[in-house]
């Protein structure tokens, strides 16, 4: 069981390394997205400062739902999901090991590349540090929450703008938890209940989201 | 022993077959034939698992496949229209993956032993992408070699985009599944010579009401 859910790990890397366009655009729209917003409100440092947090979080959002296509897209295009799940494994392992790989293509290297970002926003050491914390702690649930919207509307015609519609709305906790736990530390309040929650949002969908997965994943291949 | 009952399939507004219930045991050949649009993807993809029938139950030694997905998955080798190779991965990599997932041996002597025998040796370490229509559907094929201990194999159209070589050797390793006590389950346009004793399945695609009014017309076909 564990030899599969390495299996589908390891080639799923590879095809991201083999597709390294497809990933490096993901973080090039973070980039992007993130870089837009001080020439839209100015650079007044303060109001930079007092927005950092939340203009992060809602690219790291936009950031993982423009990435959502990779993650079954292809499988179910050249017949290999079809394959994976008539393989005799479980069909919530394989879908956790694509989830994972798809968290370590995109929800990682997000959070790295706002550790530069958070200097940016010229937020101080503490709230740099709980913004890198609280992404770490958030963005596995957002590729959870995200594969589950990926798996009800794969194979459909317009599924990227559904896909938008029916996830962004789930991740709202993500967000507040996640820009709260940045405000509180800069207020000189203790991050950790924002934090704590989040990483119980993150365990909770690890838990339940790979049966809604799954179970979508075999609906769409009817 | 692969067994269906009244399975019913309902496309759209169209009823493909209803009623149709089959019997596969060890060492037989069924050959499911019939018009395009008649049904034969469909029916191969409710054995397979892959769709729900409208109505009846497939059952593989006696348990619905639909409650023992794992275990049946473990004895099934389904090659479907897709291929299901990547396409940026080489062929050798394609096949030691699906060894791994299984659980399988995945070590590179076995991928390469499974694709010298479709004559793929030589381009065992080409990223798929840059193979023809034909050795692609030829790495789809290895994947029967790598796992010759599966019981039971569905091949949709296996011969498709296949020249005279290939064909061959794929008659051969059918013969051999059939010799070894495993079943196989297959659909194919052109007049392929197939096995002695490989019974055919006729699907007429008729309308619901004819079907429905004798049931035991599609059976029938099996058994002829």
């Amino acid at each position: 069981m564990s030899g599969a859910l390495l299996a589908v790990l390891r080639r799923d890397l590879v095809l991201a390394l083999r597709q390294r366009g497809d990933v490096l655009n993901v973080l090039m729209f973070f980039v992007v997205v993130v870089t837009m917003v001080p020439l839209g409100v100015g650079p007044e440092i303060n109001v930079l400062r007092t927005i950092g947090a939340g203009v992060v979080w809602v690219a790291a959002l936009l950031a993982s739902i423009v990435s959502l296509p990779r993650l079954f897209a292809q499988d179910h295009a050249d017949g290999a999901l079809e394959q994976m799940l008539l393989s005799g494994q479980p069909a919530t392992i394989i879908v956790i090991g694509k989830v994972l790989s798809h968290w370590l293509v995109t929800g990682a290297p997000i959070t790295l590349a706002a550790i530069p970002i958070a200097v940016m926003f010229d937020l101080r050491f503490e709230p740099g540090c709980t913004l890198i914390a609280a992404l770490a702690l958030g963005t596995p649930a957002l590729s959870l929450i995200g594969a589950v919207g990926a798996a009800l509307t794969l194979g459909l015609r317009g599924g990227g703008v559904l896909v938008t519609l029916l996830v962004l709305p789930l991740t709202v906790p993500i967000l507040i938890f996640g820009a709260g736990a940045v405000d509180a530390t800069a207020g000189g309040l203790s991050a950790a209940p924002n934090l704590l929650l989040l990483a119980g949002l993150s365990l909770g969908s690890a838990a339940l989201a790979p049966w809604a997965i799954a179970t979508a994943l075999r609906i769409s291949l009817e | 022993m692969l067994e269906a009952t009244a399975l019913s399939c309902t496309r759209g507004e169209r009823c493909l077959f209803s009623g149709l219930g089959l019997e596969l045991r060890a060492g037989q050949c069924l050959h499911v034939a019939g018009n395009n649009g008649a049904g034969k993807t469909s029916l191969l993809r409710i054995l397979a698992g892959l769709l729900s029938p409208t109505e009846g139950t497939v059952r593989w030694k006696g348990a619905d496949i639909t409650r023992a997905r794992e275990e049946f998955g473990a004895d099934l080798t389904f090659v479907g229209h897709l291929n299901g190779v990547k396409d940026d991965l080489s062929a050798l990599e394609n096949l030691r993956f699906a060894a791994a997932l299984r659980g399988g041996d995945a070590s590179a002597a076995a991928g390469l032993a499974a694709l010298e025998r479709l004559g793929l040796a030589d381009h065992a370490d080409v990223v798929v992408r840059h193979l023809s229509q034909g050795q692609k559907r030829r790495v789809a094929l290895a994947r029967l070699c790598a796992r010759e201990s599966a019981a039971l194999w569905i091949l949709d159209e296996p011969f498709n985009a296949l020249d005279s070589g290939a064909v061959a050797t794929l008659y051969g390793l059918i013969e051999r599944q059939l010799a070894a006590g495993g079943m196989v389950l297959l659909t194919a346009h052109q007049s392929i010579q197939l096995p002695e004793g490989t019974r055919r399945l006729e699907l007429t695609g008729s309308s619901p009401d004819e079907n429905a009014a004798d049931p035991d017309d599609a059976t029938a076909g099996v058994s002829a």
